[in-house]
């Protein structure tokens, strides 16, 4: 079960110095407790005084992880009127990551997006004008993580996870059929077979969690994709920072008429780079299957690369395309400057002016703020440029999803822990020779904690899964 | 002139539902009237000719235990008990009868022609009586005091309750009830708001076919399968209800034209054979238990040891499968002449066919309908398909060769109501006083029915008298899964109950029903004083000995360590204490009687509680903690003049579904497909700020 305790960096996972963990609930004194150790060893948090911080460290059963500083805040003066707990430790998401993990495995779990707020305010904490923002906090928050979570799960790894919950699933449906119906269908011999099955199941659960730990599970960098009408240069731009000859490259409008992905680490950033169909109005089919999924790709991109044609004059696909990616981060590239100038940047400019409106990311009334670099492609010109504004963004905080990327991973991680041990008590009523119907709670809780990270919830699938497979009833 | 009368309450239909919704309120000293088509054919089982199962059985005991009938009346008439599923854990034990059908019918019918204030009226109704709704504040304030009060005197009397605590096992038990308790008064303070809620009519009363009128201040809808029936078998169609009984073909007109929602379901039911045209000696003969366990907790166990009935099984083969096959063309169904949606637990032999085609083979029960009759019913070949296919498929099952038709099999097509129009007192969210209960309802089963029945009778009584209407939560009782499943969930299909659906089936069992909700039918007024203190006495008895084994420690001794290996069970290494014991699974309470030299004799039923509670100890207590965490938004009550468009950040879907279900609770709020974890927190955010607002 879903601990009440939560915890999460308050902090951005970036390299900076501090780092700030925040635990909150019932049991934080007591979880950090679990998890400090003072220097002369004989300091207890749970016996501390509320609102004193202390001198330690973090320890990961004998490992010593993490010089800290730590604070006790006993309800009801907290933030979220509940026990809270901040540990300051040295900044960087590797430390801070390893931290959670520890406070996950020891009872806590990964707050919600806005959980804190929610919680904060649920207890009378803030203010009653500001209700509106928490409610909008919390919905914008978790729309985000949810896509965030689904979209950054690696394609094989979703699949294994669907893989292990459809395998428990018709488990618990033999076994719940076999209960409503026990004069159709016999449970002889079936302990043996699960045993097997859950011995195996807990083994890729293992393997999952393996992976989770050396980050192999989600997809990292900064989602980037390349848009632009056809022919204006989008895949020799692609090629030339990637230094092969990747995507086909000719000079017929709509070559790229799908779509392309590449990782390529840019001053140590690293860049999932997506090549997509050249935008604009068409007829043709299979053109317009690569346009449509331009559109899908720009619109979950962290980064929007636009390059335009300086040599002709923007026109209605180019409006369509801004009016596209005007609520995104973006960079502008005016490509094509060793040809006659027939665009300028105060064009551009002027063209993102008239999306003012829409324009989250952009500063407020400072439309210099788009960035417009002027390249040229075949002479190999403006590439520097391109990659300063990367790097400036990056380190501006403009692009940064890390925090996000390290958080769901530990989403993930604690909903695998969870299922592993759901996996484990069924092998242990397997052990204990209990009745069938006790495998079914456990097997149960597995497939819930696993559709967590694939976003799915549980709803009517059993009943599904019972009717659709097994012939039951008078 | 016309006739007029004035009762309390109109009960619509005199099936299993209505039976237990008119006995509920007559019970509660309301004048009640219970309308039917056929005198007849009262508690009529037009399927199958039994009485609980997997689940079901359940129900039968938690209807039971709130003071229902349909246990009493299965105790009194049944020819055959099996209790189902014994090897397997306590949760999902189920007890099944046979019943005397036309017994059954007949005892029920005894039962209602002598119950004070009830009137039995065969007549058919054609109209809903309303009026609209101008002002209900003076009375919803009346109401609001009532709660208070009454909430007032619970909580002494649950203070006295809870004085005495001691083992943890008794704080287990403590907990399930108090928490059973909690929520009855969490519920009246809401419901106490529903009456102000948003309905715009209020019933008024019924009229029937031939003019009269009945005036109530309350009517239960019960109309099972009647409503617009029409039963088919093959290309032949009838305007009937089951059994051929008369349909009830105006209601519908009248309930579209309140604003209700209709929608249609069918079912199908299979042949009944003559007895002497079936070769038994074909068949593996089914016999039922040796000792029979009594379905109410007020038979006596002795009562119910009777000489009993055999069923019969035996199996379709290839042969019956290739006609079917060959005539699928002609089966309403897959001709597309049904319009109805079908179960699909329930599936004909046509369905399952076809779904399953790689079966070689189904089981077929030939179940006898009564002790004073031929019929046989052979269950797991329901069918639609035309007389003489009916009669060469029914031919090729081994014993049925030369098998004479008495009733063919037909399925059924019937108007009943998208639930989603009721709150979970069964009450309609938009007809202050209207009530229903059963397949109207949009479930199928007996069971299913009586315990909707008896509920929706039990809460129009209450609403009538001013008092707080009940509703059982997803932890008390599968009543209230079957209930919250039918008003909070889509269903698409008839409903029906099933082990799996139930969360915490573990705290959810037959044997513990009367722990569960005793209470509650004592304070509704449906069981007796003498029946609620045994309950008490019993919940004694059962922690006092769980507290004494625990400190009765037996040492590693050899005397010990050769009694343990006797029993099949492996030596001590340490001293132990006797529900260590008793919870290996090679032991159990009755097994250490040689080394408990102080044990006192205790009922059976006593001895049961204290193994279960031993043994399944660790994952009791996991969904004991599941259910605190359940309860919690559970408790949140949702006003129910709350604006969702007032609640900006709520994602649109949300809002919609939250608008249509009208949900009574935060809990049952999150439980609507569509609405996310997200706009849970908004919605609890936004009843944050609206307390707070109000203070």
């Amino acid at each position: 079960m879903r601990s009440d305790t939560i915890a999460a960096a308050a902090t951005a996972m970036s390299n900076s110095g501090i780092g700030i963990i925040r635990i909150s609930g019932d049991e934080a004194v007591e979880i950090a407790d679990r998890i400090y150790c003072s220097k002369n060893n004989k300091k207890r948090l749970i016996n501390v005084k509320s609102h004193t911080i202390h001198y330690g460290f973090i320890y990961d059963g004998g490992v010593m992880l993490d010089e800290v500083m730590v604070s006790v805040m006993r309800a009801p003066n907290t933030y979220t009127r509940e026990d809270i707990v901040e540990i300051n430790c040295h900044g960087g998401a590797l430390v801070i990551n390893k931290i959670l993990d520890i406070l996950v495995r020891n009872g806590c779990r990964i707050a919600e997006a806005g959980e804190f707020t929610k919680r904060a305010f649920l207890n009378g904490r803030i203010d009653l004008s500001e209700a509106e923002a928490v409610m909008d906090i919390i919905q914008s928050k978790n729309e985000f993580a949810l896509k965030s979570s689904v979209r950054q799960l690696k394609g094989a790894v979703s699949d294994k996870i669907s893989k292990l919950r459809s395998e428990i699933l018709h488990e618990i449906a033999f076994i719940e059929s076999a209960l409503d119906d026990p004069e159709h269908i016999s449970l002889d011999g079936f302990s043996a077979k699960l045993g097997e099955e859950t011995d195996r199941i807990c083994g890729d659960l293992e393997k999952l969690i393996g992976s989770a730990d050396n980050g192999r599970v989600l997809k990292e960098g900064i989602n980037t994709v390349i848009v632009g009408k056809p022919n204006v240069g989008k895949s020799s731009f692609l090629n030339l920072i990637l230094g092969e000859d990747r995507a086909i490259v000719t000079n017929v409008a709509g070559t790229t008429r799908d779509v392309l992905e590449e990782t390529v680490i840019l001053n140590g950033i690293s860049l999932n780079i997506v090549d997509t169909a050249g935008i604009r109005d068409t007829d043709d089919v299979i053109e317009k299957i690569g346009v449509d999924k331009a559109r899908k790709y720009a619109n979950d991109a962290d980064l929007i690369v636009y390059i335009a044609d300086a040599s002709k004059s923007l026109d209605d696909d180019d409006d369509e395309i801004i009016g596209m990616i005007c609520c995104k981060k973006i960079i502008v590239l005016l490509n094509k400057t060793d040809l006659e100038q027939a665009v300028s940047e105060k064009d551009i400019e002027e063209k993102f002016c008239g999306r003012a409106d829409k324009m989250t990311y952009m500063s407020e009334n400072n439309f210099s703020a788009v960035r417009i670099i002027k390249t040229s492609v075949k002479e190999k010109k403006g590439i520097e440029e391109f990659e300063n504004a990367i790097k400036e963004m990056f380190f501006n905080g403009d692009i940064d999803l890390n925090d996000e990327v390290y958080i769901t991973n530990q989403r993930h991680k604690e909903a695998l822990i969870e299922a592993l041990d759901s996996m484990r008590m069924v092998r242990k009523s397997i052990d204990d020779d209990m009745p069938e119907d006790f495998y079914s709670i456990d097997l149960m809780s597995a497939y819930a904690a696993l559709g967590r990270i694939i976003g799915e919830e549980v709803g009517d699938d059993l009943v599904e899964e019972i009717f659709s497979k097994f012939c039951i009833g008078k | 002139m016309e006739i007029r009368e004035k009762v309390d309450v109109c009960v619509v239909g005199a099936g299993h539902a209505g039976c237990e919704a008119a006995l509920a309120c007559a019970r509660l000293g309301l004048e009640t009237v219970i309308f039917t088509v056929s005198v007849d054919s009262i508690a009529l089982m037009p399927c199958n000719p039994n009485v609980g199962g997997t689940s079901k059985g359940h129900l039968v005991r938690e209807l039971d235990a709130l003071g229902g009938e349909m246990g009493k009346n299965i105790d009194k008439t049944f020819i055959q008990s099996k209790m189902l599923n014994i090897s397997k854990g306590p949760a999902v034990h189920s007890l099944r009868a046979q019943a005397d059908k036309a017994e059954y019918s007949r005892a029920m019918r005894k039962v209602l022609e002598n119950q004070e204030h009830l009137t039995i009226k065969q007549a058919e109704v054609v109209e809903l009586l309303t009026e609209n709704i101008e002002n209900m504040t003076d009375m919803s304030h009346l109401i609001n005091e009532t709660n208070a009060q009454n909430i007032e005197n619970m909580s002494d009397e649950e203070s006295t309750q809870n004085m005495t605590i001691m083992s943890d096992k008794e704080r287990i038990q403590n907990m399930i009830d108090m928490s059973h308790f909690k929520n009855v008064s969490d519920i009246q303070t809401n419901s106490g708001n529903l009456s102000k809620g948003i309905a715009t009519k209020k019933i008024t009363g019924v009229k029937t076919y031939t003019g009269a009128v009945y005036e109530s201040k309350a009517v239960v809808l019960c109309t099972g399968t009647y409503l617009n029936a029409r039963c088919l078998c093959g290309e032949a169609i009838t305007y009937t209800g089951p059994n051929g009984l008369q349909a009830a073909n105006h209601l519908t007109d009248s309930l579209k034209a309140l604003g209700i929602e209709m929608r249609r379901f069918k079912t199908g039911t299979p042949a009944r054979m003559d007895k002497r045209s079936i070769d038994f000696s074909k068949m593996e003969e089914q016999f039922g238990d040796e000792r029979v366990v009594p379905f109410s907790f007020s038979t006596n166990p002795d009562d119910v040891q009777i000489e009993q009935a055999s069923c019969w099984l035996t199996y379709t083969n290839e042969k019956t499968h290739e006609i079917i096959r060959q005539n699928l063309d002609r089966s309403p169904i897959y001709a597309g002449i049904i319009e109805g949606t079908g179960p699909r637990y329930c599936p004909s032999i046509e369905d399952k066919v076809v779904k399953f085609a790689d079966k070689e083979r189904h089981q077929v029960f030939i179940e006898p309908e009564g002790l004073h009759t031929n019929e046989m019913y052979v269950g797991g070949m329901s069918s639609s398909l035309p007389e003489d296919v009916q009669l060469a498929m029914y031919r090729t099952v081994a014993g049925l060769e030369n098998c004479k038709i008495v009733r063919n099999a037909y399925a059924i097509e019937y108007d009943c109501i998208n639930p989603d129009q009721l709150y979970p007192t069964l009450e309609f969210k938009d007809i202050s006083g209207l009530f229903s209960g059963g397949q109207f309802n949009g479930s199928s089963g007996y069971e299913e029915a009586a315990a909707q029945g008896l509920i929706a009778g039990i809460n129009a009584a209450l609403f009538i008298q001013g008092r707080e209407q009940i509703v059982l939560d997803r932890s008390q009782a599968y009543i209230g899964v079957l209930i919250d499943d039918l008003v909070t969930k889509e269903n698409f299909e008839p409903y029906r109950m099933m082990t799996s659906r139930a969360e915490y089936r573990l705290l959810l069992r037959q044997d513990n029903a009367d722990l569960r909700l005793r209470k509650i039918g004592y304070e509704v007024g449906l069981v007796t004083k003498e029946q609620y203190d045994y309950v008490c006495r019993k919940e004694e008895m059962i922690s006092a000995e769980i507290a004494r084994l625990e400190n009765i420690k037996v040492g590693a001794n050899r005397e010990m360590q050769e009694f343990l290996e006797s029993k099949g069970s492996t030596g001590l290494k340490t001293a132990a204490s006797l529900v260590e014991l008793i919870s290996r699974p090679e032991l159990s309470y009755e097994m250490l009687s040689e080394i408990d030299k102080d044990r006192k004799p205790l009922p059976a039923d006593v001895i049961e509680q204290v193994n279960i509670n031993i043994k399944y100890d660790g994952y009791i207590k996991r969904q004991l903690k599941q259910v605190e965490q359940y309860k919690k938004t559970e408790k949140k009550k949702i006003p129910p003049d709350i604006d969702y468009d007032d609640i900006k950040s709520l994602r649109l879907e949300a809002r919609q579904k939250l608008k249509k279900f009208k949900p009574i609770s935060v809990g049952q709020a999150s439980r609507i497909s569509g609405v996310s974890p997200a706009d849970v927190s908004v919605l609890l955010v936004y009843l944050e700020q609206r307390n707070r607002d109000a203070r």
